[in-house]
């Protein structure tokens, strides 16, 4: 297997000014002593992607994660290094960038595959295809401005994938269309997979990594700070996700405990989290419906005697919002005492959640919140089947009444 | 669907400047994505317009109503067949200028693809040019007209020179609205100054007036001015003739420089290798101020 990608060293530096000078006169009054910072948004990047592996970028916001698939798809030039890549490529980085309103449905996909890089012979082969995947039959010759959002947004996708890259490249635009059209996606992925192509992914839900990718990389402050297997490319991002959590925690609080953060407070660990999952109303299902209970069992493991302790849950949807966080001071459930090995369980009467994978993060920390003894994220995620018919993250129970005259 | 076997790929470095050379080719490569956006450019041009593509024969047209009136009427300038003049050097013109100005716009206009799509970024101003180029030929109409009321004949011999002409004149625009375009993204006043320079450029071309009024006064300088060579062409072939007999001072008054087909040639062959110099110089800036286009936009 040869490589699709090849990262050799790339750096890449933005200059931030403060007052951007656009015109010739600012830039003349502002000549030579221009107020601009030096920002390393890539730093030494290498990698290799093989030809038929699929590879999630994962990061924090600004992490470089996004400047490094410009990089690859040339949209950026690095400041150093060397890209090459074989194939033609496919960029998802906004659905639709280069379609133009005014224009039908049919005029912008021939435009658009001729900027990927299509002759007419292979747009005019591959047409029915896009148009059938988008579900725009009726549509196809209404410029696209009278398009809905989901609309456009399935002919985009249709067009990129239809192309036949050897390499596609995809920035968080999965997270569009209806739940039907994100399946549809997922599946032609999963077939591009199968027809052994490239794909390089940047994304922020750790799900879709571990689900879909060969290896993930995981990008901090402009470094790739690891690369190897999804699971531990994870837990690799939580951890960094978390220093950072415990540095902003730092210096909004004065008194710095000391190990409170890092590894020194793995030495101090006195008790721990061995395990976390989901338990489903219906033991035989693997997701619940909207409303439906559920519990969430932590398992812990105190050597010694710890009389200062709160257990906490944490629920996230995929884009590392916190839907839900309480512990158990704030549901006034002290465990008191905790000494061994034990459990701790969540019960929750309804899930008021639509359909969609949350991940649920757990951790043991003192009443004050000043020592934290373990946090693990990750163990498991809650997977609600939506019925498809409302919108949104919240199931609200809803009735309507006609005041009719 | 089957994936090409990676011997048969190319392979690129993509973050290495290529070369003026590879440009051009790339240029080539993406011919098709040049017409479609030339297609784009006219039909969103007259997509919401009844007129459609009258519009464009309309400008002419008013132009040259409003200089017969000025020159003729007005000022009393005694050139015969003033429109079949002004039009042979309106419209080369209006292909220089329009171009030029859409070009310099084209990179800034387009930032949405530049920041999110990869294609060579110098097809944006090339294809304003080639829109530009399918106008002239609409606008040809116009003058197609006009020889058809006036039943004047043009000059088939340098009526050869033309398509010389015409390249020559691309040659040249390319070159300026590449660096143009290029520029505009990190100085944003260079499309209002081109628009002060073109105007002042107009009026420094024979258009409305013969090139012997200027080459009495500054001699052959005049043909410093990359226009010059090409207008005159233009007018030589089309006006075909290089002097008129003017009945009230019984002088005859030159126009047009009364050389052979060469003379024309050989400037218009100089302002071509010029060009052409300066369309790889246009390159390399662009290159190099294209590395940071999707950030500043």
């Amino acid at each position: 297997m040869g490589s699709a990608i090849h990262v050799d060293n790339v750096s890449k530096r933005f200059r931030l000014y403060k007052e951007k000078p656009e015109s010739l006169k600012e830039r003349i009054i502002r000549l030579g002593r221009n107020p601009s910072e030096e920002f390393w948004a890539l730093q030494d990047i290498s990698l290799d992607v093989v030809e038929g592996e699929t590879i999630g970028l994962i990061g924090q916001n600004g992490s470089g994660k996004s400047t490094l698939l410009k990089c690859i798809s040339g949209i950026l030039r690095p400041t150093s290094g060397r890209i090459t890549k074989s194939g033609r490529t496919a960029a998802l980085l906004e659905l639709g960038s280069g379609f133009h309103p005014d224009l039908t449905g049919r005029e912008n996909i021939f435009l658009n595959s001729s900027i990927i890089g299509l002759t007419k012979r292979d747009t005019l082969r591959i047409f029915d295809d896009i148009v059938s995947f988008a579900e725009l039959e009726e549509f196809i010759d209404l410029p696209v401005k009278h398009y809905s959002s989901g609309m456009y947004a399935r002919l985009a996708f249709a067009v990129a994938v239809n192309v036949e890259p050897q390499l596609l490249l995809i920035d968080e635009v999965l997270a569009v269309g209806d739940e039907a059209f994100q399946r549809k996606c997922m599946q032609r992925i999963r077939e591009f997979q199968t027809e052994g192509r490239t794909i390089l992914l940047v994304t922020h839900g750790v799900e879709t990594v571990r689900q879909i990718c060969d290896r993930a990389a995981v990008l901090d402050h402009g470094k790739l700070i690891s690369l190897g297997e999804p699971a531990e490319a994870v837990l690799v991002f939580r951890d960094s996700l978390l220093k950072r959590e415990h540095a902003g925690a730092e210096e909004a609080d004065s008194k710095t405990e000391q190990g409170s953060t890092g590894d020194e407070w793995r030495k101090h660990q006195q008790i721990r989290i061995t395990g976390g999952s989901v338990e489903y109303a219906q033991l035989e299902r693997r997701f619940l419906r909207a409303g439906e209970p559920l519990r969430v069992v932590l398992q812990y493991d105190a050597p010694r005697r710890v009389d200062d302790v709160v257990f906490a849950i944490n629920i996230h949807d995929q884009n590392g919002n916190l839907l839900f966080g309480a512990n158990t001071d704030t549901i006034n459930a002290d465990p008191g005492s905790v000494e061994g090995k034990g459990q701790v369980v969540f019960e929750f009467e309804e899930v008021p959640l639509l359909g969609g994978i949350y991940e649920i993060s757990l951790g043991v920390h003192t009443h004050d919140g000043g020592v934290e003894y373990d946090h693990r994220a990750g163990e498991d995620v809650i997977e609600v089947l939506g019925s498809g018919k409302v919108a949104g993250i919240v199931h609200l129970p809803i009735h309507v009444k006609f005041d009719l005259d | 669907m089957t994936v090409t076997p990676e011997s048969s790929l190319p392979v690129t470095d993509i973050a290495a400047r290529p070369s003026p050379i590879q440009r051009m080719v790339g240029v080539w490569r993406n011919r098709e994505l040049l017409l479609n956006l030339v297609r784009k450019e006219l039909k969103l041009k007259y997509k919401n317009s009844t007129l459609g593509f009258f519009w464009s024969l309309l400008n002419p047209a008013l132009y040259l109503v409003v200089f017969t009136f000025v020159f003729q009427v007005v000022l009393g300038s005694g050139l015969p067949y003033f429109a079949i003049f002004f039009l042979a050097g309106l419209l080369p013109w209006n292909l220089f200028s329009g171009s030029l100005g859409a070009s310099t716009s084209s990179i800034v206009g387009n930032a949405g693809l530049i920041k999110k799509v990869w294609f060579p970024r110098e097809v944006l101003p090339l294809s304003t040019i080639s829109a530009g180029l399918v106008h002239y030929f609409l606008q040809l109409i116009v003058l197609a007209l006009a020889l058809a009321v006036f039943r004047y004949t043009p000059s088939l011999e340098f009526c050869l020179l033309l398509p010389a002409a015409l390249i020559t004149l691309l040659l040249f625009t390319a070159a300026l609205g590449l660096a143009l375009s290029a520029l505009n993204v990190y100085l944003r006043d260079t499309q209002h100054l081109l628009e002060l320079v073109l105007l002042a450029w107009f009026w420094a071309t024979p258009i409305v007036y013969p090139y012997t009024l200027l080459s009495e006064r500054i001699g052959t300088l005049a043909l410093a001015n990359p226009l010059t060579s090409i207008v005159i062409t233009f007018q030589r072939a089309v006006y075909n003739r290089t002097s008129y007999y003017d009945p009230t001072t019984k002088k005859t008054i030159e126009i047009l420089p009364d050389e052979s087909v060469w003379w024309y040639l050989r400037n218009l062959g100089i302002i071509a290798s010029v060009s052409f110099v300066i369309l790889i110089g246009a390159l390399v800036l662009f290159g190099r101020l294209e590395d940071n286009f999707a950030e500043e936009l």
